[in-house]
């Protein structure tokens, strides 16, 4: 029982890592791995990927935010286009038939890996024109790159559109239950063209409150089991506050190059899913 | 381009409401990481869950109660939940850094989430 609760830490502690270096929720790591490795119960590994999200998201955000790469107006405002997009997805839910959701989602995922592999030489946004609306809700922000060693300056841009694509994000993760991590950084990344490091840093502080929003329901269903999810929480903790530190470090080519495969897999899965095709 | 040869991160670039914010989370971690580990820790040295059987307290109220009776399964899920408060905490402290700086644009927004989100475990019930 302990070296099993440890061999959890450890993963754990890897996913935490990857979730904060790249803004995902680290629940395309943890609910494999529990499911696979451990033989855990799906109901019980989803349960536990919620707390990894939630564990992910505070973890980071200390650091990230301590050191100004999150932007909280940006966040605070596309969190109102996700915590609306998932109470649509809990009303929709009943009545349109997930696979088309998730084939269709899936499409646009592998059409955005698409557009970021476009940008795969490009480390900073460079000039972008400010969208009107930017100027007025202040997005605009700087901060200091580690790895280029300079104070970056960036503006928002198409701030209608990375709305829309936010209230999608907050749709999925409504209807399907599924870290809509991916969609965020994409929203932000590739529509209102921030830099990378911010769009991952905020797309980190924006995911505890999705997945707070719905954690409760889980609670009262029993699918937070505290055996397993202890150590999930203790070892994303971890991971997630070492990723906050070498995410700084790291060039957003870098990080971008992790990124893409990560979003051709969760695509062709969604795609997959969305055809009917089990595994 | 100006060359900039800073050690030192510039002050401008996260100011103080920030830093409250980051704070906020900071404590919100440590307290659930702890009483996590207690629980954990607890568990492992007596063997004992303070349950009957897998099972383990799913509702608030039996949560509050095995933790206050110091069972481990019920400090574990205390911990776990105060983890989840944590984020909602986070929104709830923005929009009181957002009035100290009378921002009022953003008290509306981060207000306007806050309640969303106050409004989402009715919907997803």
């Amino acid at each position: 029982m302990e070296i099993v609760a440890l061999k959890i830490l450890l993963i754990a502690i890897l996913a935490g890592i990857m979730g904060s270096i790249l803004g995902l929720g680290g629940g395309i790591i943890m609910t494999p791995a529990l499911t696979f490795l451990f033989g855990v119960d799906i109901q019980y590994a989803i349960g536990a990927s919620l707390i990894s999200v939630i564990a992910t998201s505070s973890g980071a955000a200390i650091a990230y935010i301590r050191d100004g790469i999150t932007n909280i107006r940006v966040g605070m405002f596309l969190e109102i286009a996700t915590t609306v997009g998932a109470i649509t997805g809990a009303i929709i839910g009943g009545l349109i038939a997930p696979n088309v959701l998730y084939f269709i989602f899936g499409v646009f995922i592998i059409y955005s890996a698409i557009l970021m592999l476009k940008k795969v030489k490009q480390e900073l946004p460079g000039e972008v024109i400010e969208h009107p609306m930017a100027k007025t809700l202040n997005l605009q922000g700087e901060y200091y790159d580690k790895a280029l060693n300079k104070q970056v300056s960036y503006k928002a841009a198409n701030v209608f559109s990375g709305f829309g694509v936010m209230y999608g994000a907050g749709v999925i993760s409504g209807l399907l239950g599924i870290g809509s991590g991916s969609f965020k950084v994409m929203a932000m990344d590739v529509f209102m063209k921030l830099p990378l490091k911010v769009s991952s840093a905020t797309s980190n502080f924006m995911m505890g409150v999705t997945g707070a929003a719905s954690a409760a329901i889980y609670i009262y269903r029993g699918d937070i089991n505290p055996i397993i999810s202890a150590p999930v929480a203790l070892g994303v903790l971890i991971g997630s506050t070492i990723g906050a530190r070498l995410m700084q470090k790291l060039k957003s080519k870098t990080i971008r190059k992790l990124f893409i495969p990560i979003l051709l897999y969760v695509g062709i899965q969604m795609i997959l899913e969305g055809l009917g095709v089990k595994f | 381009m100006v060359e900039q040869q800073q050690t030192k991160f510039p002050q401008h670039a996260v100011n103080k409401a920030e830093l409250f914010v980051s704070y906020a989370l900071r404590v919100g971690v440590l307290l659930s990481a702890t009483v996590i580990l207690i629980g954990l820790i607890s568990f492992f040295l007596t063997g004992e869950s303070g349950y009957t059987g897998h099972s383990y307290p799913t509702q608030i109220k039996d949560i509050l109660e095995g933790a206050l009776a110091f069972k481990p399964f019920g400090v574990i899920m205390l911990g776990l939940l105060l983890l989840i408060l944590t984020p909602v905490f986070r929104v709830g402290v923005s929009i009181w850094v957002f009035i100290l700086e009378k921002d009022w644009l953003y008290t509306g927004i981060s207000t306007i989430v806050f309640l969303i989100l106050c409004s989402s475990f009715f919907f997803g019930k």
